[in-house]
């Protein structure tokens, strides 16, 4: 088991450093060369891709961020046990869904003739189409969501309110404490939630494939994967496992990990 | 991954040597095809099983269409059972192929000239076929099935690409790919691309009649300049944010969807959205065209070299490429197959011109950009597949 798993990445990796014949495009193995990092340099279109995915990356984390936060709060604070229980079985069912079911849900929302359409339509506008690049952005934020609320509702649930109290008690109004009690204390269940929606985002390539036309660093892998060209496709995923690895030295140190 | 498939080639590694091989003499030899070339003389038992890489549409079994179904009289013919992948462009295909794991493919001119260069494909001795005797002759021995007078394939069928429309958004019918290329801002958004780096070659297409003074012979043999040029003129269309369309299936929902209006399609999708009675109508433009002709190709490891062969003797008979050509919207390979297809769909051989080499003639078929820009001419050099591949990379990922 663990020489098939470590023995496949093993090899993913060192094709990064074959050679491909130009014209039938075979790849020699273990005949050594460097030019699929020489294209990867060269070619300013992959630091372009790199940049979109990282950049879409961080904008879906912060905007689940954003969103999971007051809803975890909620649901950790302020909603009555029952609430809690119909607010906690809503956002597991999306994830009992398929993910393709969901895309494939967003497409027929987001495309001519679909929902937004709909709404649009009696103000003289129509859907944006499937051209957008924030469509990737949109339909990520909605998947990964769940990821983000359940780590800040687990950290928000294990304050003990005694803190709270003792907050208050000394005199902090509740923004006080919000900002200098609750939000310390949850801050490393937030970084747990983050590497869920920051290197799920990072390696999807299905999503932007239907919703944008947008290419992420996994549709280039894909691509190239497809049209033979495994080295390039192994050498650029090399990428975001280099990223992923120091994304997950950080949380650690965050103390990420103690959270989860 | 890796030490299965070098276990897998050692097995199948000492027939299809010997097969290449003796293809190889023939050819050095320079003595035409004979019964050497592959090696069998006549087609043996059916091993049971056929794994095919093909194009969308090219092995019906009825799912859609009852009508339309010529694998499984095969299956209960040969005892074949047929398995079948969808490539989405040649670059695929041949990928495919190089997994070993096929016995056959439905190759465009794109792809058999590196099957072939690689020794992927078998020879083929055309003689143990009962019906390549009907195929027109002016599908045999061309230069993307034939090499030095070896047979490397037998035709599926051709056709061009299309331009297609919306008739309710595009009301007055275009006859010119200009609508693309030179109002492609009255339509920004709505314009629906094949994503393949082969349409390269439609741009190269326009350029040659559009700017003359470049002097480009040949859509897919381009000298640097000319083909900067083709790029250039690529990044200009978008500008105007096409949508492109990787799979038959994408393309589809989008023109029903009303997202796209404009663009180049197959006959296949024009034929599909047509059936589901959608406002969409294609033409051959005055100009002419990209476009393919198929050739079915058997891997030089096929794990099951009778059923393939067998395949290819059953593409070829009327039944099978006249139901095929039609579904497909290709022309038939031949005069029974025409015959036959005109029962399915009255007017099909006319339609798709499958007797007019004049109207062939205006079609440049797919095929692959090579260095030497595949001519005799040693003074010049092409820009080469590989680069096709990355500048169409670069264009889609900017």
């Amino acid at each position: 088991m663990i020489v098939a798993y470590f023995g496949s990445l093993a090899i993913l990796l060192l094709s990064a450093f074959w050679e491909k014949d130009a014209f039938t495009g075979r790849v020699e193995p273990f005949v050594w060369s460097l030019d699929a990092f020489d294209d990867l340099i060269t070619n300013t279109v992959y630091r372009t891709i790199a940049l979109r995915t990282i950049a879409i990356a961080v904008l879906v984390t912060l905007t689940d961020a954003l969103l999971a936060f007051p809803i975890a709060y909620y649901m950790a604070r302020v909603a009555s046990p029952r609430m809690r229980g119909v607010l906690t079985v809503a956002i597991l069912m999306p994830l009992w869904a398929a993910y393709l079911v969901k895309v494939y849900a967003w497409r027929t929302i987001l495309q001519g003739n679909g929902f937004i359409e709909w709404m649009l339509e009696p103000f003289g506008a129509s859907a944006p189409g499937l051209g957008q690049i924030l469509n990737s952005w949109l339909v990520l934020s909605y998947l990964w969501l769940p990821y983000m609320i359940l780590p800040i509702y687990a950290g928000l649930e294990r304050i003990p309110g005694s803190l709270l109290e003792a907050s208050s008690d000394l005199g902090a109004r509740s923004g006080t404490t919000f900002r200098r009690v609750v939000v310390p204390l949850v801050f490393p269940s937030l970084v747990a939630g983050s590497i869920f929606t920051f290197s799920l985002t990072l390696g999807d390539y299905i999503t932007p494939d239907l919703v944008s036309d947008a290419k992420f660093i996994g549709n280039v892998i894909y691509d190239n994967s497809s049209l033979g060209n495994v080295p390039l496709a192994a050498a650029y995923s090399l990428l975001p496992i280099v990223i992923m690895i120091g994304y997950l030295l950080v949380a650690r140190r965050l103390g990420a990990f103690e959270s989860l | 991954m890796g030490d299965r498939e070098g276990n897998k080639s050692m097995r199948h590694l000492r027939i299809p040597v010997v097969i290449v091989t003796l293809g190889l003499l023939v050819a050095a030899c320079g003595t035409t095809a004979g019964p050497s070339a592959s090696g069998i003389t006549e087609i043996g038992e059916g091993e049971g099983e056929l794994n095919l890489v093909i194009w969308a549409g090219y092995a019906e079994r009825g799912d859609i269409d009852p009508a339309f179904d010529w694998v499984t009289p095969f299956e209960e013919e040969t005892g074949c059972e047929v398995n079948t992948t969808d490539m989405t462009d040649s670059n695929n295909g041949v990928s495919l192929m190089q997994s070993g794991e096929y016995d056959g493919i439905s190759a465009s001119g794109d792809a058999t000239s590196r099957l072939i260069a690689s020794g992927l494909v078998a020879p083929i001795n055309t003689d143990v076929f009962e019906n390549y005797g009907n195929v027109f002759d002016g599908l045999k021995d061309l230069p993307h099935n034939t090499v030095d007078g070896v047979n490397y394939g037998v035709p599926h069928g051709r056709g061009p690409n299309l331009l297609a429309w919306n008739t309710e958004e595009v009301t007055d019918a275009p006859t010119s790919w200009d609508i693309i290329w030179e109002q492609g801002a009255d339509y920004a958004g709505d314009i629906s691309i094949y994503d393949s780096s082969i349409f390269i070659a439609d741009a190269a297409l326009h350029l040659m009649n559009s700017q003359p003074d470049l002097g480009i012979t040949n859509p897919y043999q381009l000298t640097q300049e000319q083909f900067d040029a083709a790029v250039a003129l690529l990044e200009e269309l978008n500008t105007n944010n096409p949508l492109y369309w990787g799979t038959f299936s994408d393309q589809v929902s989008s023109y029903g969807a009303g997202d796209v209006v404009v663009g180049t399609t197959w006959q296949f999708q024009v034929n599909l959205l047509q059936g589901e009675e959608a406002p969409i109508e294609a033409t051959l433009p005055d100009e002419g065209s990209t476009g393919w002709s198929d050739t079915w190709m058997m891997a030089a490891e096929a794990a099951h070299p009778n059923c393939m062969l067998m395949w290819m003797d059953h593409m070829m008979s009327s039944e099978a490429n006249g139901q095929a050509t039609v579904w497909f919207g290709e022309a038939p390979t031949s005069q029974e197959a025409c015959d036959y297809a005109e029962t399915l769909s009255p007017g099909h051989c006319e339609l798709t011109h499958a007797t007019d080499e004049a109207y062939y003639d205006r079609i440049w078929y797919w095929s692959t950009p090579q260095e030497d820009c595949a001519d005799d001419d040693d003074g010049t050099t092409c820009v080469t597949q590989d680069d096709w591949v990355q500048a169409w990379t670069t264009l889609r990922g900017a």
